[in-house]
């Protein structure tokens, strides 16, 4: 048992660590996001992902046909520690690299890897995926966004929502619904999509948090040609899938302030001898190191080049409910004044600022009880539930 | 990045498990709990003396196997998954490793030989009533030579012949090595709520005894023993508690209620997810317990802490969370899931319960932040 890098990954960190030395500056205490406008940021984003690219790290494990380096995910995992060492910015690839581009490359026709790929690759195109809708979160299924066919083209019309970066994406992977006789699950059709067109029309969700991050899409008589199809018609779920694999592996990170954050204020507080405290401190440190480990674990199976186990699935259960648990707490120990919001507040007022964002967090990218039914059916063979729109036509369906 | 055990180290637990599934059967642990004069079992017992457990990672110098705490892990996490009705924690993770850090090169070849054999059985006496053991407000004194006082309870102390005792000497306190079939000891058995791990209270009186290091290093002692105990004993938990959600989810699938198995109704897949999430916890907590222990790291004082404090919570919820999802069934004597309620509950208090070690966790953490 040990923690070090094999002589193979060792060489791949220090080659990737001057890498970004030569051309990053160091995480310091306000990330470039907050540093500068949204427009210089875009433009930042994409020059950095294009110099990525052309040296190989944009995709580690992709086939270096594909643009790729045709890597290990162990030194993905290494590009991610070190890469997030420094003040990088990539967010607004995330779902396109992570999400949307492998599902072209796994069903869509050599035109569309030839037209789509090396420029998402190299942040000359941003995509975005449009799956959720008003009545159709947790049971994504259920959408309601039609398609129509019209010669050689589809006609679609309906709404999208909670999509990340819908209002600066070139294109989209979009999910439909192309027989609504058929039962849910079989009657979808995925989909490449303009964003740019006339019809399409994003606009901004304003979130409990206050913050404005994500968008609802709406979609008015807008004309997709039949070549834009990924997979068969009726096959959507299937292709979904696929994406939906993929985002386990694109979310993750520390979502805000951790057991070290909320110790450091208590001491500064005087509140650190409080033995209820101290308990739910100790609690804290036990589950996130559970966590941090388990990546470990994970990460162990990938440089020995095996499969890794499910125990990765606890991540977001744990951290999503410790964020808000720690935020909470770290508010009543401050009484009265932990009401109060601003930079000037204790830890930047990141405490209050992550208590309006956890709950968000512990909905997005599978709630916790869908995550738990995950558990329960995948990793330990309990019996789905019970589903009472199991083979009813689509529009013969209770839906509210 | 390797965290992860060996191959050999995986196959030692394989072994282990296929040994124990044949030999130490819940109709075993039942043979103990069931007859109050038992006090463990011999048939178990003297096979796992046949397979050379006990020294496992006693060195080969005094008679061991010299392998290391890794290979010690993971024939716990078999130990504590078999429930063994043996005195092999008290004996080897307490006694032995307690040598192991606290005797002279003397005392451990008098004593650790006969470990290794299976001759001696060891136990650890700190406990004095109510209350965690306070190093600075011990009862039990010594005075260079013998002990007197009384220690209550001491698990497996009816069957041991050997004992370290927590003692006041001076204004400090030792440990002190007794030999258990001397004189001045008396035994006397007590009724606890697992009774397939036996526990005895223990009066000494003018006990002829050996101190282990210095007077008044018992303190320091006791916590760098705890430490250690704390991670095999963690294992044991792990054992444990992934034997109670395999038993959880098993009934889970196969009792009908309504119509349908009822392992298909959220409130018990939540519960068997949470029970999951849990035990992955306790499992990482534990691996990272294991390189501090065998890799005598500075961290060890907070790997052992998070160790212990993941393992005891993840076999708590899944002890009584089995009985739960097994309903009136999981509440009959012949039902297995109490024999594992039972021991959670004896490793969850046996070296300190979780409350002591998450202050210990937090000044470990001050300690690490002050420096």
């Amino acid at each position: 048992m040990d923690f070090n890098d094999t002589t193979e990954e060792a060489d791949f960190r220090s080659e990737a660590r001057s890498f970004l030395e030569k051309h990053l500056e160091p995480k310091g205490a306000k990330p470039l996001r907050q540093r500068v406008s949204g427009e210089e940021f875009m433009k930042q984003a994409k020059s950095w992902q294009a110099t990525k690219a052309k040296a190989g790290y944009a995709k580690i494990t992709w086939p270096k046909e594909m643009g790729g380096r045709g890597g290990t995910p162990m030194q993905q995992v290494i590009w991610g520690q070190e890469e997030g060492k420094f003040d990088a910015p990539t967010g607004p690839f995330t779902i396109g690299l992570g999400m949307c581009i492998p599902t072209v490359i796994a069903f869509g026709s050599d035109e569309h890897k030839k037209r789509y790929v090396q420029k998402a690759l190299l942040g000359e195109e941003i995509w975005c995926q449009l799956f959720s809708e008003p009545s159709a979160g947790s049971d994504v299924a259920g959408l309601k966004t039609r398609a129509v066919k019209d010669g050689d083209e589809w006609v679609i019309n309906g709404q999208k929502v909670w999509t990340s970066g819908a209002h600066y994406s070139d294109y989209g992977i979009l999910l439909v619904r192309t027989d609504p006789k058929a039962a849910k699950h079989k009657g979808l059709t995925m989909f490449i999509v303009d964003m740019k067109q006339q019809g399409v029309e994003a606009r901004p969700i304003h979130q409990a948090s206050g913050g404005r991050e994500f968008n609802e899409v709406y979609f008015t008589d807008v004309r997709i040609p039949d070549s834009d199809r990924l997979g068969e018609v009726g096959q959507g779920w299937k292709v979904a899938i696929v994406t939906l694999m993929n985002e386990r592996l694109a979310v993750g990170g520390s979502p805000g302030p951790d057991w070290s954050e909320i110790m450091s204020y208590a001491k500064d507080a005087g509140t650190i001898s409080d033995s209820a405290f101290r308990d739910n401190l100790a609690d804290w440190y036990v589950a996130a190191q559970g966590y941090k480990l388990t990546k470990l674990r994970t990460q162990t199976a990938l440089s020995k080049g095996q499969t890794p186990g499910p125990e990765n699935s606890i991540g977001k259960i744990i951290t999503a409910n410790q964020l808000q648990d720690i935020c909470n707490s770290a508010i009543e120990m401050q009484d009265h004044y932990g009401l109060m919001t601003g930079d000037d507040m204790p830890a930047d007022g990141l405490f209050q600022q992550s208590f309006m964002w956890a709950p968000g967090l512990r909905i997005a990218g599978g709630t916790d009880e869908i995550l738990k039914n995950i558990i329960a059916e995948r990793v330990l063979g309990l019996p789905q539930d019970v589903r009472v729109d199991k083979d009813i036509p689509f529009d013969e369906m209770k839906s509210g | 990045m390797n965290f992860d055990f060996s191959d050999d180290q995986k196959f030692l637990g394989n072994e282990a498990r296929k040994f124990l599934d044949g030999e130490c059967t819940t109709q075993h642990v039942r043979e103990v709990l069931n007859d109050d004069d038992k006090s463990h079992h011999e048939g178990v017992w003297t096979k796992v003396k046949e397979m050379g457990w006990l020294g496992t990672a006693i060195p080969e110098e005094h008679g061991g196997l010299g392998l290391g705490a890794l290979e010690l892990c993971v024939l716990a996490e078999e130990m504590g998954r078999a429930l063994a009705p043996v005195p092999f924690a008290s004996t080897v993770y307490f006694f032995a490793e307690g040598l192991i850090i606290a005797g002279s090169e003397a005392q451990k070849g008098a004593v650790l030989p006969g470990v290794a054999s299976g001759d001696v059985i060891g136990c650890y006496a700190a406990s004095e009533g109510p209350g965690n053991p306070d190093p600075a407000k011990l009862s039990v004194t010594f005075d260079g030579s013998k002990l007197s006082g009384t220690k209550i309870p001491v698990t497996d102390g009816d069957v041991a012949t050997h004992a370290i005792v927590l003692a006041k000497e001076g204004n400090g306190a030792s440990l002190v090595l007794v030999d258990l079939n001397g004189p001045g000891v008396t035994r006397t058995p007590v009724k606890t709520l697992e009774p397939t791990r036996s526990h005895a209270e223990i009066k000494f009186d003018g006990a002829p005894g050996e101190r282990l290091g210095e007077a008044g290093a018992g303190g320091e002692m006791h916590d760098a023993i705890m430490n250690r105990a704390a991670v095999l004993l963690a294992f044991e938990q792990l054992g444990g508690a992934t034997r109670c959600l395999e038993m959880a989810t098993d009934y889970a699938k196969e009792r009908y209620a309504f119509g349908r198995p009822i392992g298909g109704n959220q409130a018990i897949k939540h519960k068997l997810a949470d029970m999951y999430v849990k035990n992955e916890v306790a499992r990482s907590n534990c691996y990272y317990g294991a390189w501090a222990l065998s890799t005598d790291a500075a961290e060890l004082p907070e790997a052992a802490a998070a160790a212990r404090l993941a393992a005891s919570e993840a076999y708590w919820y899944a002890s009584k969370e089995n009985i739960q999802t097994h309903g009136g069934m999981g509440f009959t004597w012949e039902v297995d899931c109490h024999l594992f309620y039972r021991r959670a509950k004896l490793l969850a208090v046996q070296a300190g319960a979780p409350k002591v070690w998450k202050e210990k966790l937090v000044r470990a953490l001050e300690m690490k932040n002050a420096a």
